[in-house]
């Protein structure tokens, strides 16, 4: 093959990536407008443009419930997905996913921790949640510097996974304490994750974190190639590996933590949205990232339309997420099942 | 175009332990990579041969002594000017996903692009000439992941030159590879010096010391034990001093190899 050769063939792979990237982003436009106007007033089904000009309490469900709702939602799959991609590449390990560096458990724990001892309020339990998330975290990194054995990468998997461990001790103590009548089903609630309670207010707390994070990881998406190498190599391509996987590490956390607390454990999402997109995009973050994040976002809006819209009560959204996803990991399993082998 | 043996880099009492009050792992290591030669660490494992290497890339500080570049301390180049200056080609690699070998080739373009930079089509020619440089160009849009483990050292090759480094150090380049493999291995090492490359390897295999080196640099438990070209240093007796196990260097058809006794 002759150089302009290759050059031609690398530009018809970027060429078709490009196009991927607009048609699941077009697709996302028109999925989010279909599913503002999709629920179950007054009928089940979509909602006429003439009623939601004419009916006040159809425009005020649609742009004070649905729509912070679905925002929420769309951020939410992002935030999972991109996160769940980044840790995935800089931990060099495919079955990581965004939470588990304390910071899932650590919300878990903060807001039973709430609702047991302080305050069921929205605004209360959701502070403690990302305060919790972010203490998993920093004690991760922490007793990951205590640690003596294995490299770097290895000592922080241990450690979350060992921090992980000790707040879910502590959420199953906080169950046994909770008051079984009002406590536990709040808490039990949470733990099942949903965007049930999301409004503007609630939305526009995550949105600063929620942004910057986001906006770090994808400024940094050709370099977090570079950075998943081993530390010699990464440091002799001229980077400064463990500084810069720090900062983006946090950068990729803020946006997880911030989302878990509003809207509880949503699983799956961060675990396997990461390898639907490099599977349709490459390895290359430049971009699989983009493109998780756009199949983050189908993914949450999807599965929240039916967690509202399914019965006639809400079905909590990590149930759906999870059932989802495992059939969805199943399927890329069994028929690309030749790519998983080492 | 430079004098043949003007110095690339060079160490000057150079020791290194690592950690305060642990055993030294190399003691006032001196000596000097001439420009334009294949310079090769021999040594036993556990002789510091690694370390050394990566004393030479940076990754570790000297506790002692100075590494000179262009007649500046090592310490003084920061991470880009480093980057572009030498490259690294790490014994093996695991590659957690599925990237293209060009993908993979163009990371070496990092030094050379801005912290939020991505490779164009400039860089995309330089990856793919260093391909072509280590015979491997028809593989550019395989999976890296599809990769025998001898392409796959070419890959970390290719990777490396993709940087347009001035010295090339490769640990143990063909510790993980077969003889074909090896023997396509040195082939390309010889073509790159003769293409004017500097380079500094690791190798604990006599064969390829022999096959390859213009100066060799022999190690034994932290010192410098030997050095100098493959008459004045790498001797039976020396090896024998080095490994004690009898054997002795013998010229068969005019080319040197190692024979047991």
């Amino acid at each position: 093959m002759t150089d302009s050769q290759a050059l031609l063939a690398v530009r018809a792979t970027s060429l078709y990536r490009q196009k991927m990237l607009w048609a699941l982003g077009i697709g996302l436009i028109v999925l989010f407008w279909i599913s503002l106007l999709l629920g179950r007033y007054p009928a089940p089904g979509l909602i006429s443009l003439e009623r939601l000009m004419n009916d006040e309490l159809a425009a005020r469900l649609v742009f004070q419930l649905r729509l912070p709702r679905l925002l929420s939602a769309l951020f939410l799959g992002m935030s999972l997905s991109a996160a769940g991609l980044v840790f995935q590449l800089l931990f060099g390990n495919p079955l990581v996913e965004p939470g588990f560096l304390g910071v899932s458990q650590g919300a878990a724990f903060g807001a039973a921790l709430s609702i047991v001892f302080f305050s069921s309020k929205a605004v209360v339990v959701q502070t403690n949640a990302a305060l919790f998330a972010l203490a998993g975290l920093g004690l991760s990194y922490l007793l990951a510097r205590r640690l003596r054995y294995g490299g770097w990468i290895l000592r922080l998997i241990l450690a979350g996974i060992a921090i992980s461990a000790f707040f879910s001790a502590g959420v199953g103590l906080l169950k046994a304490l909770a008051d079984p009548l009002s406590q536990l089903p709040e808490i039990t609630f949470w733990l099942l994750g949903g965007l049930a309670s999301l409004t503007w207010q609630k939305f526009f707390s995550i949105l600063p974190l929620s942004i910057s994070g986001l906006a770090v990881l994808l400024l940094y998406r050709w370099r977090l190639n570079v950075l998943s190498l081993s530390d010699e190599t990464a440091f002799s391509l001229g980077t400064a590996p463990h500084r810069e996987r720090a900062f983006l590490i946090v950068a990729a956390v803020l946006p997880t933590a911030a989302l878990i607390s509003v809207a509880g454990m949503v699983g799956w999402v961060g675990l396997i949205v990461p390898h639907l997109a490099r599977r349709l995009f490459g390895a290359e973050a430049r971009f699989s990232l983009p493109g998780a994040m756009l199949i983050g976002g189908w993914f949450v809006i999807f599965c929240d339309n039916l967690a509202r819209t399914l019965l006639n009560g809400e079905i909590p959204l990590g149930i759906l997420t999870s059932l989802i996803g495992a059939v969805t990991f199943l399927a890329l399993l069994s028929v690309q099942g030749r790519q998983w082998q080492r | 175009m430079a004098a043949l043996n003007e110095p690339c880099l060079s160490f000057e009492q150079v020791s290194f332990r690592y950690e305060t009050g642990a055993q030294r792992v190399l003691a006032e290591v001196s000596f000097t990579l001439p420009a334009h030669q294949v310079t090769i660490l021999f040594g036993p494992n556990g002789c510091g041969k690694t370390t050394l290497l990566y004393l030479t890339l940076g990754w570790l500080q000297a506790e002692k002594g100075t590494i000179w570049v262009d007649g500046r301390p090592l310490a003084s180049l920061n991470r880009r000017e480093r980057g572009r200056f030498m490259a690294l080609v790490p014994q093996s690699e695991y590659v957690s996903f599925e990237y293209s070998v060009l993908e993979y080739v163009l990371l070496g373009r990092a030094p050379h692009l801005p912290n939020l930079g991505e490779p164009g089509e400039g860089d995309v020619a330089i990856a793919l000439g260093a391909l072509r440089r280590v015979g491997i160009e028809h593989l550019a849009h395989q999976s890296i992941r599809a990769l025998s483990g001898g392409e796959r050292q070419l890959v970390l090759i290719a990777r490396a030159l993709t940087q347009q480094p001035r010295l090339l150090l490769l640990d143990e380049p063909t510790a993980h590879l077969d003889l074909q493999n090896t023997y396509r291995l040195v082939e390309v090492v010889r073509e790159l010096k003769r293409q004017g490359m500097t380079i500094f390897m690791t190798s604990h295999d006599p064969q390829v010391v022999l096959a390859l080196a213009d100066q060799v640099i022999i190690l034994r438990q932290g010192k410098v034990f030997r050095q100098g070209t493959l008459d004045e240093a790498f001797t039976g007796e020396v090896l024998q001093a080095v490994y004690s196990i009898p054997l002795q260097i013998v010229a068969v058809d005019g080319k040197k190899t190692l024979q047991w006794l």
